[in-house]
């Protein structure tokens, strides 16, 4: 059975659950319930339809999934920012590794690229998420509405005409062996590239492990930019190789928030399952629909939902 | 050097094997976990009607309130549904980890010092952070 069938089936199953009878006994309420007009259910149902809709528009735009989902869900659902977060890693991190081999088959990722940038992403992901805990929830609320407003304005300038594609190389470079070639499908023909500014890109890659670990947005917004813009690799080996990157850099900040409890299953597995199926649709799709415009879509909610968190962190619209 | 014929390096097409694998496997069973959940043949720690009364409070909160453990000692409360489908969660993340831990080898056996340091440094520190030290 194809995977799109079982995660369809689970997503009726999910629907089907919302109305088994022993979810509907009304356990004794805590001390502190929260009022709610709707039933448990309707939550993990609306946050598995919205996540289809985030894996759709994340495939269309180019854009992760993470990056999306922690501040749309966050500024919707009734889910505290930690799980929020939590889930948003996950779903990253499931995206990634389950695109990961077809990429690596191809040869259009290169592992040996991802290795040196994914250890000090794994490494300052790992810190992110660690300061993120010890931070006060309003607070985190105010720092995600910033970075949202700033994530936005990179890939406003990062959706400006690409570079030349091939990086002049250097030493460190060169020491580790950062060139390749892959075959590029759609061009009919190979594409070689050679890494540049290394030394420039660990210091990215640490930026971005920090904000990804921190907020749970996964780092596609921002390892393709990296690696296109500022390492020199065509914008295909980059997207690809992001993907790799990814896979590794969640791994080590959603072990942190495993370990804190930041992980609610009821949250997390609608999500992963909306969003893969989602994804598949978005993929299919493709080629129908102008990118460029979905792009510009995708910026003006990323901006409504970047304000929505920078207002809920400073209380004025909670 | 043409990319046309097979452009994927040996130690890539062993890692792309096991993160197939991994991947497949750990949805099987992140799957599985969930149905079990939602159909509530394994009664959970906390009864999904409840979730909402607790799903607004921090992760610290939440697992305080309902008696949820941290760290690993959630294994201890593996046979409820709700702490099951955090095992199926976890095996997700060690999917990286593993094929880590299948990679040092690969690199060793090709005499590729620089990479296997590299791949070594990756699994110390994946470890560190699935291990709960860093986490305190």
């Amino acid at each position: 059975m194809r995977w799109s069938t079982i995660l369809a089936l689970m997503g009726f199953l999910m629907l089907a659950g919302a109305a088994a009878p022993q979810f509907a006994l009304a356990a004794t309420p805590p001390a502190s319930s929260v009022i709610s007009p709707f039933h448990w259910w309707a939550w993990p149902l609306a946050l598995f339809l919205v996540t289809f809709l985030i894996g759709i528009v994340a495939v269309l735009a180019g854009v992760g999934g993470g990056v999306l989902f922690v501040p749309i869900v966050s500024g919707l659902f009734p889910f505290h920012l930690d799980f929020v977060r939590g889930a948003g890693l996950l779903l990253a991190l499931a995206g990634a590794i389950s695109a990961g081999p077809g990429l690596l088959m191809s040869g259009m990722a290169s592992l040996r690229l991802a290795m040196p940038f994914a250890l000090i992403g794994s490494v300052f992901s790992m810190v992110g998420a660690l300061v993120s805990f010890a931070v006060p929830a309003d607070v985190m609320q105010a720092l995600l509405g910033i970075t949202i407003t700033l994530i936005v304005l990179l890939m406003w300038r990062a959706g400006r005409p690409e570079s030349s594609g091939r990086g002049a190389g250097d030493r460190i470079a060169a020491a580790l062996g950062l060139a390749g070639v892959y075959f590029d499908p759609a061009a009919g023909r190979d594409v070689d590239w050679r890494a540049q500014h290394t030394l420039a890109g660990f210091a990215a890659f640490a930026i971005i492990g920090l904000v990804g670990g921190m907020f749970g947005l996964g780092a596609g917004w921002a390892n393709v930019p990296a690696l296109h813009l500022l390492l020199g690799v065509p914008l295909k080996g980059a997207v690809a190789t992001s993907n790799i990157v990814m896979s590794i850099v969640n791994t080590s900040a959603a072990w942190i928030y495993i370990e804190r409890g930041a992980v609610l299953p009821m949250i997390v597995t609608p999500s992963v399952i909306g969003v893969m199926l989602g994804a598949k649709i978005g993929a299919r799709l493709l080629h129908r629909l102008h990118a460029a415009a979905l792009r510009r879509i995708v910026i003006v909610v990323l901006l409504l939902a970047g304000s929505r968190a920078l207002l809920k962190g400073f209380g004025i619209w909670n | 050097m043409s990319a046309t014929e097979d452009s994927a390096l040996p130690e890539q097409r062993i890692y792309a094997r096991w993160l197939a694998a991994g991947s497949r496997s750990s949805f099987a069973l992140l799957v599985v976990v969930f149905i079990v959940y939602l159909t509530g043949v394994v009664p959970p720690l906390v009864p999904v009607a409840e979730l909402p009364n607790y799903w607004g409070l921090s992760a610290g909160q939440y697992a305080i309130a309902t008696g949820t453990p941290t760290g690993w000692r959630w294994l201890e409360l593996a046979g409820r549904s709700d702490v099951m489908n955090l095992a199926g969660i976890a095996c997700v993340a060690l999917v990286t980890p593993v094929c880590f831990a299948r990679l040092v080898p690969e690199f060793v056996r090709q005499r590729e010092n620089m990479f296997a340091a590299i791949a070594l440094m990756e699994l110390w520190i994946l470890v560190l952070a699935a291990s709960g030290f860093a986490a305190g």
